[in-house]
């Protein structure tokens, strides 16, 4: 564990002035930085305190939601607006860690937490992540928890958030400031393929921090379906967010995402084509589970994933159905 | 060669009602400031990876795990720990009703197991058993008393066990 210096921030200002220096990163909750840290995969020269800035606001606008960065986990799924807005959210809190964790854990910090690729986590090459050029032990290794979607020779781990699988079905966009300014991105977009520098997996550049994220009202019915390898405290095999909306019996709009299954959070684009406009029942419900994994590349452990989804994906369509 | 950020700086930490002042490196942990700094070993490291529920306190009345959070982060907040739970020589009601349903084996994990009760209890979130059990999942309990765990803290919290 190599030791680090500490900023606890007074203004955004001063947090994104000291973000600039090599080195440096923030910390709010320090739930998934703290035991990286203790194993020796991240290595800060300075942790930077953005806790205590005033960005920890979960606020209900008409036509949307907004979180700061900084608002907790536990904090954003008790709020009643979010509950009655996008169940989803609230339900992929709630499947997420321990009660402890979501005490502690921020959205932000959520939404860029490091893999649970057990490799990764070792701290021990080779690993693209750790060391680029070194390779990926997982490829041809234990790879049953790995990704099915956007791996490839350099990289196959999963991205573990199940929040950021739920607010990328529900179209959310991040707000990301830097001393350069501000822009607005949607979530899908801060994520990078792992591709050729799986190192690199956001679009952050040094010295920028996530703000905020809002997510715009929609009608229908969100939810959270996680499937994992024990019934609490544990990360997700598959999950599924859906928000679906259905009038006259068709399909008017719907949103499909899945976690556990690729390298970002991933929507399943095949399947929301075949159910828009079609009439919403049990037989186009499972006709478009069955391309959820159009496209999937299993490796040697993980082929069951692609079952599994289709199904989690078919379950989630007929749960939200019936509540719509 | 002296490493800066290892120099101890001065802190002041609020455990159970009292304001203490001491010096902690940068990078020391909530729980190894409690155990090593204050002498208050009644929280316990387990894994020291947020994964046991061991090191649980309460943190301006919500539970946290004690390893993942730097002592600098909480300068100014309520802590309270085991240590602070009882009222003199009177026991919390939770911490009798673990004794009551022998809710322990080697009593490891039981002052993060009590804690972590505590501030479920606190939180509102002790609806019904199967709510308890799943926010529970945050402790371990090695010896496996888990089934007297949940009865303790359904008696506490006025459940039908």
């Amino acid at each position: 564990m190599r030791a680090f210096d500490y900023l606890r921030a007074q203004t955004e200002g001063e947090a994104l002035a000291a973000a600039g220096q090599d080195g440096a990163a923030f910390i709010a909750g320090g739930t998934d930085l703290m035991p990286l840290w203790k194993a020796g995969v991240a290595a800060p020269g300075l942790l930077i305190d953005i806790g205590r800035l005033p960005l920890a606001e979960v606020t209900a606008r008409d036509g949307g939601l907004v979180f700061g960065a900084t608002a907790r986990l536990a904090d954003i799924a008790d709020h009643p607006e979010v509950r009655r807005r996008h169940p989803a959210i609230a339900q992929a809190i709630e499947a997420s860690a321990s009660g402890q964790v979501r005490n502690m854990a921020t959205l932000g910090g959520a939404l860029l937490q490091r893999t649970r690729c057990v490799y990764f986590r070792s701290g021990i090459t080779p690993c693209e992540k750790l060391e680029p050029g070194s390779g990926c032990a997982a490829v041809a290794g234990e790879n049953r928890l790995h990704a099915i979607f956007g791996g490839g020779p350099s990289c196959v781990a999963t991205h573990a958030s199940d929040l950021a699988v739920a607010l990328v079905a529900l179209d959310a966009q991040v707000r990301l400031r830097s001393l350069a300014g501000e822009r607005v991105l949607p979530l899908t977009a801060l994520y990078l393929p792992a591709g050729e520098s799986p190192a690199r997996e956001t679009v952050l550049v040094p010295g920028e921090m996530i703000v905020a994220v809002e997510v715009p009202d929609a009608g229908g019915r969100s939810l959270y379906l996680k499937i994992r390898d024990r019934a609490s405290f544990e990360f997700a095999v598959v999950s599924v967010a859906v928000a679906l909306e259905v009038a006259d019996g068709r399909v008017q709009s719907v949103r499909l995402a899945a976690g556990g299954v690729g390298t970002m959070p991933w929507r399943l684009r095949a399947s929301e084509a075949a159910l828009t406009g079609a009439e919403a029942g049990e037989a186009v419900f499972r006709a478009a589970a069955g391309l959820a994994a159009d496209g999937a590349q299993p490796l040697a452990h993980n082929g069951f994933k692609i079952e599994l989804l289709k199904r989690t994906v078919l379950r989630a369509l007929v749960q939200a159905g019936d509540q719509t | 060669m002296t490493d800066p950020s290892r120099e101890p700086r001065a802190l002041t930490l609020r455990v159970n009602g009292v304001d203490h002042s001491l010096a902690a490196e940068p990078c020391a942990t909530l729980l190894d400031v409690l155990r090593d700094g204050l002498g208050l070993t009644g929280t316990k490291k387990g894994c020291d990876m947020g994964a046991c529920g061991a090191c649980t306190v309460l943190v301006d009345d919500r539970r946290i795990n004690a390893c993942l959070t730097l002592a600098a982060m909480q300068e100014g907040r309520e802590i309270v720990t085991i240590e602070g739970l009882a009222d003199g020589e009177d026991l919390h009601p939770m911490q009798q009703a673990f004794i009551a349903h022998d809710a322990l084996q080697c009593g490891y994990c039981t002052p993060g197991q009590i804690l972590s009760a505590v501030g479920l209890l606190a939180e509102g979130r002790a609806v019904d058993l199967a709510q308890v059990a799943e926010q529970m999942s945050g402790n371990l309990c090695r010896c496996g008393a888990h089934p007297n765990i949940l009865a303790a803290i359904a008696e506490v919290a006025g459940l039908r066990a």
